[in-house]
């Protein structure tokens, strides 16, 4: 009997080819794809962009009908607004530079969606990500690698996956470069081979975040002063959420040297301001760590720490804290250590684990 | 997966072959523009007022006159709310409906708010009633138009529509009613439901899609939807779609001629079904009227579990079924008539419409009842809700154990 794959469709090139590679592996496919907008919109109302978008469904049902594989649209709106957009807005409301998709991967894709593909008799759920999943014998669990294309590779925002989690997920596009994935999906025929890559933020087509929190939660951006590291006010900020640590752009205060946003204060509505060499930090302190290949973590590590999606990993040593915390110290300092963002530990191309950044050092 | 179950009539039926045979020459052979002056008009203005003439004699009409063809029930729906709307928004401005309404009303009422209109919602009881006092306590001096469906899609509940229609005759009060689960179905005569519009749509029974018609009681005035041309006696324009309207009508005469032994026979297939599934499994209620309802309608709700979940199984097994009404399955929003009935937010999610037809057997229905109850504990038993059902107590006053 063949084995069941839930294969979590997104209308994009990547998804639409690890559909493509599983059946060729000899699974049974079946295409889903979340919906996450609100079905009850006002009449002449426009879905377009972002990832799970009607377009996307269309894309993605087109996809599947080329395969010929079953495929469903799961009405996933309610969980995904309260457990990624309400976390998405309340993190910059409260100073801090979330990242959306890996609270998503955590609490609906490898949560909800997880359960809805085992409610179909799925014996895996499998998605588009560059990563790779296997099961080490040695250590009796599964370990995620790095995407052998390491300019894809998304295994940053995969960190918080559990061991039960990673048993019952397949990641088919972990050996492939996106070049190759592309070839593939015209070799195919797929309509989607050409499209472009899917941009940031799904949920805020346009990625005026800013505009998209204001509207969500009016009157909760409020403008403030920008403060130099004395406290003294340089001028006014239109609303912390506007801000992320390192930016320099935007500020519109002229000063002999270029100023770089340094800290973020929710308390009192501030954005404090440095010269470039301000925003580089020795190190961070890290909480919700997630660790795949051990339980818990005993004893220093030394490791490579990776602060941001785009970023490179860089040499760290982690020492477990108090509290399930670590603190993490990088061997030269990095800039724009940003809290709300994720560090995720690497040692070579083996994902580690990870926590997210709740203070710069 | 071998054999495909269709449980799923309330949402569409097949084209019966004696229709497509009806409406194939319209296609290429006699394909004349109905209005133009030749021969070749001439033949299809022919077959469209002969569907015409068809129409009115099956529900009762008057005239033949009184009934204008358009492209769905949803447009006729909007048609005679908005066009009667329209056209007596000097008389007055207020709508009645019922809140389990089809969404091709609700919305239309919705549309109408927003443009200067007041509309009452009636409350259903919990089988799904309308009840007719409360209409009349809803009337005001300025109300011009009530709109009851006459069997909801979702539950099957047949409202009684004849004495409402009656109240509101007396009171010169002009009465709608979306036919479109009932018409073909069980008897519909506009003059026995004291209706003054009525829509239709072919494809509930057995006709095309794409074809619905609307039921306008001589003197009633509508304003139309769509502009361009005298079609339809200037209230719908646009080229007519003949083969569809022939198709139609055909159609209609069809299920009419067997209306009584297809209704006998799929109401005993469907309390057999009804029958098992409540005796075999627990934690499931009926909804709707256990008698007043659809010949061919069930719907449960199963707690403790999801709709969706259940429907996408039941689709892998082959068996296809809804969860409401089609316009809205795969929405995880609980339903409107669910919630209208009483049922709380859990329950209303876990529900499963089975709409049987013509063509279904007592096999199929064993077959169904071979793999829902596996389903359904399967589901259950991934469920958070089930294993804490002990200490639930928030919902019993909507659940029924068997």
């Amino acid at each position: 009997m063949k084995q069941r794959v839930i294969m979590a469709m997104s209308g994009g090139v990547d998804s639409s080819v690890a559909a493509a590679l599983l059946l060729e592996e000899g699974y049974e496919v079946i295409g889903v794809t979340m919906q996450l907008w609100d079905n009850d919109l006002p009449y002449g109302t426009e879905v377009e962009g972002g990832c799970c978008s009607l377009s996307a469904v269309d894309d993605a049902r087109a996809v599947a009908n080329t395969l010929g594989i079953p495929y469903y649209v799961l009405n996933m709106h309610a969980p995904f607004r309260e457990k990624v957009i309400d976390y998405f807005v309340d993190e910059y409301l409260q100073g801090r530079t979330p990242n959306p998709c890996i609270v998503c991967n955590k609490s609906v894709k490898f949560d909800l969606l997880l359960e809805k593909a085992a409610s179909l008799d799925g014996d895996f759920l499998a998605t588009g990500h560059y990563v790779r999943r296997s099961f080490d014998a040695e250590r009796g669990r599964f370990i995620l690698r790095r995407g052998v294309d390491l300019s894809k590779d998304q295994s940053y925002v995969l960190y918080g996956m559990t061991q039960p989690q990673l048993a019952k997920t397949l990641f088919p596009l972990g050996g492939y470069t996106k070049a190759a994935i592309r070839e593939k999906a015209a070799e195919l025929g797929l309509r989607v081979a050409s499209k472009p890559d899917s941009q940031e933020i799904c949920f805020v087509p346009d990625q005026d975040y800013g505009r998209f929190i204001e509207d969500y939660q009016p009157g909760s951006v409020q403008p403030g002063n920008i403060v130099d590291e004395s406290g003294k006010v340089l001028g006014r900020h239109r609303g912390i959420i506007h801000y992320t640590i390192g930016q320099r752009k935007g500020l519109g205060i002229a000063a002999p040297e270029p100023l770089f946003v340094k800290e973020i204060r929710p308390d009192t509505n501030e954005i404090v301001v440095g010269p470039a060499e301000s925003v580089f930090f020795k190190g961070l302190l890290a909480n919700e760590l997630n660790w795949i290949l051990w339980d818990d973590l005993n004893g220093e590590l030394e490791a490579q720490a990776k602060i941001r999606y785009s970023a490179q990993p860089v040499p760290a040593l982690i020492k477990p804290e108090p509290g399930g915390r670590v603190r993490v110290e990088f061997e030269t300092p990095q800039r724009a250590v940003t809290p709300g963002q994720a560090v995720v530990f690497y040692q070579q191309d083996l994902v580690l684990g990870g926590g997210t950044i709740v203070q710069a050092i | 997966m071998g054999e495909r179950i269709y449980f799923d009539h309330a949402a569409t039926t097949g084209v019966d072959p004696k229709v497509l045979e009806a409406m194939i020459p319209y296609f290429s052979q006699t394909f004349g523009n109905p209005s133009s002056i030749h021969s070749f008009g001439r033949e299809t203005r022919k077959a469209i007022e002969e569907a015409r003439q068809i129409v009115a004699a099956e529900i009762g009409a008057a005239a033949p006159n009184e009934i204008y063809f358009t492209g769905s029930g949803s447009e006729s729906d909007n048609m005679a709310l908005r066009g009667v709307a329209e056209a007596y928004r000097d008389k007055g401005r207020h709508i009645i409906t019922s809140s389990i309404e089809h969404h091709a009303v609700l919305d239309t009422c919705h549309y109408l708010e927003k443009n200067g209109y007041k509309v009452t919602y009636l409350p259903v009881d919990s089988d799904g009633l309308v009840h007719p006092e409360t209409v009349l306590d809803a009337l005001t001096p300025e109300t011009i138009l009530v709109s009851i469906m006459h069997a909801n899609n979702e539950i099957g509940t047949i409202q009684p529509i004849a004495e409402i229609g009656k109240l509101l005759k007396e009171r010169n009060i002009l009465f709608h009613t979306d036919a479109v689960q009932t018409v073909g179905t069980i008897p519909v005569n506009v003059q026995d439901l004291n209706v003054d519009l009525l829509s239709m749509a072919a494809h509930k029974f057995y006709g095309p899609k794409g074809t619905g018609a609307l039921y306008i009681r001589r003197g009633v005035k509508v304003n139309p939807l769509i502009y361009g041309g005298a079609q339809e006696r200037n209230r719908r324009a646009g080229t007519e779609n003949i083969a569809g309207i022939v198709g139609l009508a055909k159609a209609l005469q069809l299920a009419n001629s067997h209306l009584e032994e297809n209704r006998a026979r799929i109401t005993e297939l469907r309390d057999y079904l009804i029958d098992r599934v409540l005796s075999e499994m627990d934690y499931v209620r009926l909804n709707g009227h256990r008698t007043k309802r659809l010949p061919g309608n069930a719907n449960f709700s199963f707690d403790f579990i999801e709709g969706e979940s259940l429907l996408l199984n039941l689709d892998l097994k082959g068996i296809a079924a809804s969860s409401g009404s089609a316009c809205t399955s795969g929405s995880l929003e609980p339903s409107h008539v669910l919630l209208g009935i009483g049922l709380c937010h859990e329950t209303a999610h876990g529900s499963l419409r089975v709409s049987l037809g013509k063509g279904n057997t007592r096999e199929e229905v064993d077959y169904f009842m071979s793999v829902l109850p596996e389903i359904v504990n399967k589901l259950r038993a991934m469920s958070p809700l089930y294993h804490a059902e002990t200490e639930r107590k928030e919902c019993a006053s909507c659940t029924r154990k068997r």
